[in-house]
Parts: C-alpha cells; sequence; structure tokens
C-alpha cells in the first residue's frame, strides 16, 4: 500500500495534467482561440440544442433512382440499336414493372441485338458484376432486368452527387460551417448551427432543380390537351400560371437544352417590365444548340421547365445567338435568387425530401447552456459538500477527483473532437452523482475493515483492494448499457452516451487510481494510528 | 469533527423475511404500472409518433383558450397546447400536413408564425421540430431495440460472470425499473421522447450497477461463510452494503436535483424520469433482485463450484484475499 514508486506517481499525476489541459482550448473565447496554434486547436463542439441551428434529414426514394435508370437505359438502348450501324429495328420499350422489355422485328437479328445491349449493361464497378441481365424470352422479345447490385450502386452514386451538390448550394447561400453527412444507404444528414429559420434552406434542398427548354406543341388541339392527351411526341406539363387560364400545356418530348449545359445562373430584373428573372448563360455546345433551335423556330413558343413544371413559355422573337437566355416566371427576388443558387450548383441526381428537422433557437440554446451550467455547478457544489461531510479526509481526496474528473472529461471529449448536447450536459452532471460512487464503495469498505478490527493501514488496503473488485464489474456493466446507447442512439440519446462512457472510464481513473495515490502518500507521511471515516 | 453517517453501523434490517410481501406489494405496482400504460397511454412526443412542434416563447402568460382559438382558426388541423417550462413558453403540436411535402410543413410553420406574431407581439419562437410518420417510426424501433438489448446484454453478463440466478434475478428487477418507470409516465403525462429511452438506459445502467455490487458482496460472503444459511447470508449482504446504497443514490438525487431546479425546461421530463428510476431501481435491489435469489433456489454449493472455475482463470489473486 505504502509502495508509490516515485514513477508511479510521475504516470498518474502527468496523465491527469495532460487530461486538464487538453479542456482548457475549451474555455477561450472564440477570437483567442483562433489565434492559437493548430495543434492547440481541438475543443468540445457545441451541438445544435445548444448553439441553435437546424438539422435536417433528407431522403431520398430509391424506387426514384431506379426508374431514372431505366429510362436512362431505355435511351441508350434505343440510341443503340435503332441509330447504330447497322440499324436493328425493335417495337416500343416497354417499361412494365421495372424492366426493359421489346421486340425485334427481324427474329435473325436478336443474337445481334443482344451481343450490341450487352456492352451497355456492364457496371461501373470493378466487381464484374452487370448492372443489368439481359434474356430473351419467346425467341424474339429481349427483356432487361436491373439487378440489386446496379440499383444500389446507382443509389449509392446519387447519394454521392447529391452530397456534393448540397455542399455547393448551402456554400452558396453563404451559410457557416455546415455539416453534411450520408446517413444509411438513402439518407443525408444536413446540420446548419445559427440558422434561425430553415425554411428558405429546406426550399432549396427541396428544389431539385432540373431544368429544360422544350418547344411548345403548338399543332395539339386544346381541348385534348386539357384532358389530358398529347400528341404523338409530345407530352402534357402541368403549367400553374398559364396565362391562358388551363394549368397545363404540350411540349414537344424532345430537350431542346437542358441545364447541364449551364455555366452561370444570376439573379437580375427583366429590363422591359422589371420583374425578378434569372440569367443564365450556356457552355459553347449549349449555346450552339440553343441558337440553333431559336432560329429555326422564330415566333414559336418555347417551354422552360423546372423539375417537370413549366415556368413560362416565352415566344421566340429572335434567335438567340449568344449562349445566354433569361428565365422568366412569377418570382420574387429571393425565389429567383434560390432558383440562381439551385441552378449554378447543378441539378440533384434524385429528388429528396424533408423527413425529419429540427431547429433551436438561439436564445433557447443560450438558455440551455447558461442553465445547464448552472446546475452543473450546484450539482457538483453538493456533492462536494456532502462527500467531505461524510468521509473528512477521505472525502476532500475524493472531491479532488470529481473536480479533476471533470475537466478530464472535458479534455478527452475535445481530443475526440466530441459534441456536447443538452442531455449531453444531463450525462455529465449525473457523472457527478455516480463518480463519487467508487469512493463511496472504498470508504465504506475501509470502514467495515476498521470496525471487524484491522489496523489502519490493512483496513485502507483491503478497502481498496476488495471494492477495486466491485468497481470494476459495477462499471462495465454500466458500459455495456452506455455502449449500447451509443451504438443505436440516434442524435440526443448519442450525445448522452459519449459523456456518460467517457466518464465511466475516467472516473474509475481518478476515483480508484488517484485518491489510493494521495491517501498513501498521505499515511507514508503522517503514519496515522487512527482514522476519521 | 463528527462525521454524518445516514445508515447507523451494523444495522441488521431482515430483507429476506420480508421478500413474500415485497414481492406482492411489488408485482402490484408493476402490474398497476402496466395498466396505466395500456389505460392512459404514453403521452408520446413527436419523436415517436411524427408530426410537428413549434415552441413559442411570449412575453406574457397568453391565455391559452385564446390561443387555441388562434390556432384552430387558421385550419393547419387538430392543435394541441402544453405549457412548457416558464408559464410564458408554450409548445405547440400540429399533425403533418398530409401532402405536399416540405412545401405544406413549411407553409403550416410560416402560418402560424404569423398569426402568432400578428396577435401576440413580441413572441419568439425557440424551436421547431418535424418528424415524418417513418423517421418516428424506426426511432420507436430503435429505441425499443436499445432498451431490450442492454437489459438482456447485461442479464447475459452477470449470468455468465456468476450462477444463472443472479442473471434472472437482475433480469427480473430491471424489467421491473423499466416498466416502473413507463408507468410514471403514463400517469404524469409527461412527454415520452427520445431523451426520455436515454433516460430509460440510464437507469437501467444505475440500477445494474447497483444490483452488481450487493451481488458481488453476496459471492464474497457465500465464500467466507460457507455454512452459513442463505436467507440470513443474504439479509448479512444487504446490510453490509446499506450505507453504500444509500450514500451513492443519496449523491446522485443530489446532482439530478440540482438539474431538475435549476437545468432549464428542456430536461425536466428526463430528470425525473431518471430521479424516479434511481428511486425505483435502488428499491428492487434491495428488495427483489437480492431476495429472488432465495425463491431460486441459490445455494452456497451451486456457488462454489462455479468459482472455483472462476478462480482458477482469475489466478490467485481472489484466494489470496480469501484469508480473513
Amino acid at each position: 500500500m505504502l509502495d508509490f514508486p516515485r514513477w508511479k506517481i510521475w504516470l498518474i499525476v502527468s496523465s491527469l495534467v495532460v487530461g486538464v489541459l487538453l479542456s482548457v482550448p475549451t474555455f477561450f473565447p472564440e477570437r483567442i482561440y483562433n489565434q492559437l496554434p493548430s495543434f492547440l486547436q481541438a475543443k468540445v463542439n457545441l451541438g445544435l440544442d445548444l448553439s441553435g441551428g437546424s438539422h435536417i434529414l433528407l431522403e431520398a426514394n430509391p424506387a426514384e433512382v431506379a426508374k431514372q435508370r431505366l429510362e436512362n437505359m431505355e435511351e441508350q438502348v434505343r440510341t443503340e440499336l435503332r441509330r447504330g450501324d447497322p440499324k436493328i429495328a425493335i417495337g416500343d420499350i416497354s417499361r412494365r414493372d421495372g424492366k426493359l422489355a421489346f421486340m425485334v422485328r427481324d427474329p435473325s437479328q436478336v443474337d445481334a441485338a443482344v451481343e450490341r445491349i450487352r456492352p451497355l449493361t456492364q457496371g461501373a464497378g470493378l466487381t464484374g458484376q452487370r448492372d443489368f441481365n439481359v434474356e430473351v424470352v419467346d425467341s424474339s422479345t429481349i427483356v432487361l432486368t436491373p439487378t440489386q447490385a446496379g440499383i444500389d450502386t446507382a443509389v449509392n452514386q446519387a447519394m454521392d452527387v447529391a452530397k456534393e451538390v448540397i455542399d455547393r448550394r448551402i456554400n452558396e447561400m453563404g451559410t457557416r460551417e455546415p455539416t453534411i453527412i450520408r446517413q444509411g444507404s438513402n439518407r443525408i444528414v444536413v446540420q446548419v448551427p445559427g440558422l434561425q429559420d430553415p425554411a428558405e434552406l429546406k426550399n432549396l434542398l427541396g428544389q431539385t432543380a432540373k431544368l429544360e427548354f422544350k418547344l411548345v406543341d403548338i399543332g395539339a388541339n386544346p381541348a385534348e390537351v386539357a384532358q389530358g392527351r398529347a400528341p404523338v411526341g409530345s407530352e402534357i406539363l402541368p403549367y400553374p400560371d398559364n396565362p391562358s387560364g388551363v394549368p397545363v400545356i404540350a411540349v414537344k418530348r424532345q430537350v431542346m437544352v437542358s441545364g447541364e449545359e449551364l455555366i452561370d445562373a444570376q439573379q437580375g430584373f427583366d429590363q422591359q417590365n422589371n420583374q425578378p428573372v434569372v440569367n443564365i448563360r450556356f457552355n459553347g455546345a449549349g449555346g450552339r444548340k440553343f441558337g440553333r433551335v431559336t432560329s429555326e423556330n422564330v415566333n414559336r413558343p418555347f417551354a422552360i421547365i423546372l423539375d417537370g413544371k413549366v415556368l413560362s413559355a416565352p415566344n421566340i422573337n429572335e434567335p438567340i445567338l449568344g449562349g445566354s437566355a433569361q428565365i422568366s416566371g412569377n418570382f420574387t427576388v429571393k425565389t429567383a435568387d434560390q432558383l440562381a443558387i439551385a441552378l449554378r450548383s447543378g441539378k440533384l441526381p434524385v429528388a429528396l425530401t424533408v423527413v425529419e428537422e429540427r431547429t433551436v433557437g438561439p436564445d433557447l440554446g443560450a438558455d440551455s447552456i447558461r442553465s445547464g451550467i448552472i446546475a452543473s455547478a450546484i450539482a457538483t457544489a453538493a456533492v462536494l459538500t456532502f462527500m467531505f461531510l461524510s468521509y473528512g479526509r477521505f472525502g476532500l481526496y475524493a472531491n479532488l477527483a470529481v473536480v479533476i474528473n471533470i475537466f478530464v472529461i472535458l479534455g478527452v471529449m475535445a481530443l475526440m473532437n466530441a459534441t456536447l448536447t443538452l442531455p449531453g450536459i444531463a450525462g455529465f452532471v449525473l457523472t457527478i452523482g455516480t463518480a463519487v460512487d467508487a469512493n463511496v464503495l472504498v470508504n465504506e469498505r475501509i470502514r467495515e475493515e476498521r470496525r471487524r478490527g484491522r489496523s489502519v493501514l490493512q483496513s485502507i488496503e483491503f478497502g481498496y483492494k476488495e471494492a477495486s473488485r466491485t468497481i470494476f464489474e459495477a462499471n462495465v456493466t454500466h458500459a455495456i448499457a452506455g455502449g449500447i446507447m451509443f451504438m443505436l442512439g440516434s442524435g440526443p440519446v448519442k450525445g448522452f452516451a459519449v459523456v456518460l462512457l467517457i466518464g465511466i472510464a475516467t472516473s474509475v481513473y481518478t476515483a480508484v487510481v488517484f485518491t489510493r495515490m494521495l491517501v498513501s502518500l498521505w499515511v507514508r507521511r503522517h503514519r496515522p494510528t487512527e482514522i476519521h471515516i | 469533527m463528527r462525521l454524518l453517517k445516514l445508515v447507523p453501523d451494523n444495522t441488521n434490517i431482515g430483507f429476506v423475511a420480508m421478500r413474500k410481501w415485497a414481492f406482492a406489494l411489488t408485482a402490484l405496482l408493476t402490474l398497476a404500472a402496466v395498466a396505466a400504460v395500456g389505460v392512459r397511454g404514453l403521452h408520446m412526443g413527436v419523436d415517436f409518433v411524427g408530426g410537428l412542434m413549434i415552441e413559442a416563447r411570449f412575453t406574457e402568460k397568453p391565455s391559452m383558450d385564446k390561443l387555441r382559438g388562434d390556432i384552430d382558426s387558421l385550419g393547419v388541423g387538430n392543435g394541441t397546447l402544453q405549457q412548457f417550462g416558464d408559464p410564458n413558453t408554450v409548445s405547440i403540436r400540429l399533425p403533418l400536413p398530409e401532402e405536399g411535402g416540405e412545401g405544406a410543413s413549411n407553409a403550416v410553420v410560416a402560418k402560424v408564425k404569423a398569426e402568432l406574431t400578428k396577435s401576440y407581439p413580441g413572441v419568439i419562437f425557440t424551436r421547431y421540430d418535424t418528424v415524418s410518420g417513418k423517421v418516428s417510426g424506426e426511432l420507436v424501433q430503435k429505441g425499443v431495440l436499445a432498451v431490450m438489448l442492454a437489459v438482456i446484454g447485461i442479464a447475459i453478463f452477470s449470468w455468465f460472470r456468476y450462477e444463472w440466478q443472479f442473471g434472472v434475478s437482475t433480469f427480473v428487477a430491471i424489467m421491473h425499473d423499466v416498466l416502473m418507470t413507463l408507468g410514471f409516465f403514463a400517469i404524469t403525462q409527461l412527454e415520452f421522447d427520445l431523451n426520455i429511452i436515454a433516460a430509460v438506459l440510464t437507469i437501467v445502467g444505475y440500477s445494474i450497477n447497483d444490483k452488481m455490487v450487493i451481488d458481488d458482496r453476496i459471492r464474497e460472503n457465500m465464500r467466507k461463510y460457507r455454512k452459513m444459511d442463505m436467507k440470513a447470508l443474504i439479509d448479512l449482504s444487504v446490510n453490509e452494503t446499506l450505507p453504500r446504497t444509500v450514500m451513492t443514490s443519496v449523491t446522485v438525487m443530489l446532482a439530478l436535483g440540482a438539474l431538475l431546479i435549476f437545468g432549464g425546461h428542456v430536461l425536466r421530463g428526463f430528470t425525473a424520469a431518471m430521479m424516479l428510476g434511481i428511486v425505483v431501481g435502488t428499491y428492487s435491489s434491495v428488495y427483489v433482485s437480492s431476495s429472488l435469489l432465495i425463491s431460486l433456489g441459490l445455494t452456497p454449493e451451486s456457488a462454489m463450484r462455479k468459482s472455483k472455475v472462476a478462480d482458477v482463470a482469475k489466478g490467485a489473486e481472489r484466494i489470496g484475499s480469501n484469508e480473513g
């Protein structure tokens, strides 16, 4: 017991000093913190519930990705067979049941067609997995069935792109330090600290921003269009702001030019009526295409289509050759600006919906921090007083351990760049309460051994030895609960579990190892014959 | 200086003799808790049922009836109002609009904000939560799974470490704690949200900790007093650890008390759950899990067999401490 070699003392003291020092940068005001050398810049981050801000969980529908892939595949097959060389004549391509199926008109060409389609179905991955299985049914019908692996890869890629697009959009908004993380296979978490009103952000993220220009089918019969029937080669799209009052319009299926060929988009004003508009600029190829189509269709209207809805259908007064164009619609300055941002940052490969949103105003966050600090201070004071009254000198040692423990927990959290949330503060306060448990166990055991008539020295030695085993087992089970919370918990539960787990580890160390050192140093110096405990 | 002692030295309370009464009372209370959950149900937060929650802080205490009228007049669905924390703060719960995606829920929030700002100048909106039905379903699943895994995991741990009787008695006692906590929420109709799951898991962790300490002492005494009657032995162990049980509960309650009073309104339900859990957990350590060991037929012999294996595995350390 008394044998506490000097190196051990050094090890214990220096480990605790390091732990406490790690917590120091957290207490610096932001201005000073930012001037610290980078290796000192490790601090505990505040969760959104404390700093204020928005947490938004976005979800993509994998079925939609699958559907898009099918459409792309259909286009590729059509191009390859109908336009490739030699031409292979096929019937209509059906997209029923998530499969592509079509007839080859000349049965002798079936094998050749399969041969030509195969390369298209090779997955991008290195696994050699095909994206589609190609089969011949009834000797003349070719069926392409998407494989699950292919769909998974496509969803994964779409989500990666979506994450980048979101990142660009939020940066364009000028919001500081957003956190954007992919979660699971088809979700993205966006956290923006300090954001008070997430409506704007949600609108921005909710826009797929798929922009297309198509010619209006002026030959379509208005009565049929109103009933939703389109002529061959055209489609009916919703047009909420149609001046004619009919909320739909018939447009040609073929895309004149699309948003992919944009290089810039800015909010501006129409020179004639001063309405907010979005000015866009095409890249070289896009500009040439737009120029060609507009020269061929002077005095006919074209439709500006965003996410499947027609914004406006202006008339082509003259060929538009400069590679720039103007998107008019029923905009306010703000919505025009949002659309410009969305267009600049590219279209989302898949529509995202908000499935969860949590916003905490900065006032509530500040309140929570304040009350959290007050509660922690009062809890600490109450526990310290109580421990001192109950165990005297031994209580003081335990108290020193508790106070050091508080800073070490913060230090470890800073080192791990962990986030402190409101439930985390609760975990903190709880840890203060349970941290003394180890010392209570030791001290009660020492009392007991004294009552049984052991000498002071033996009682202390036995107290620590017997109690250490109990403390270890009790904390293992406690850590099991904490670990499960950490793995399965989301948001607040996780924040709580982090503090609890760190607290369990550090409190056992400070309460058992550190106080034991203090007690043994004291005993060695004073050789007490009686102890008050 | 005279030191504070909450429990006198050498208590000798006959806990085991009371076990029949304690079991009956415990069973009754647990049934009552389950019935309360069944009849009244839990007041689920938006986390678990989905929906939209707006928390507003007014400059003075608003009239709830007027506020309810104002919100009902917006035609955004049936609102539920609840005073939250201080008298000026009200949480407004609304169903999520069934279609229209985020645009629609944004519109609801905007409508409520506009109306309240007009009728109650100076109001600020401190929090919004929107949780879709899909996500809330997953949160329920995960929460239930987490609690079940924790309880089972810990019971298995104590079964491997000790005899099976310890595993079973711990499992029963923990289930009792969890059910009592749920009953508390059913009776008080405090909001049951994600934070409460964390509280329940903490109660599980704490309660286990408490039982481990007593179980550990029982095993120690089983090795020490091989001839002692099991009832007397358990009584002795519970009495010996009683000062620690009470001390630790008190320190934790002191800390939680500070959190309840000063920790702000967001954490209030969480803290209340935890305080109740500490009381229930301490009770079940003393009256349920230890006494149950006897009913499960734990004998010193069964402990000897397992401890031999454990001791060999652990080396001589334990045998060395066996001498007194």
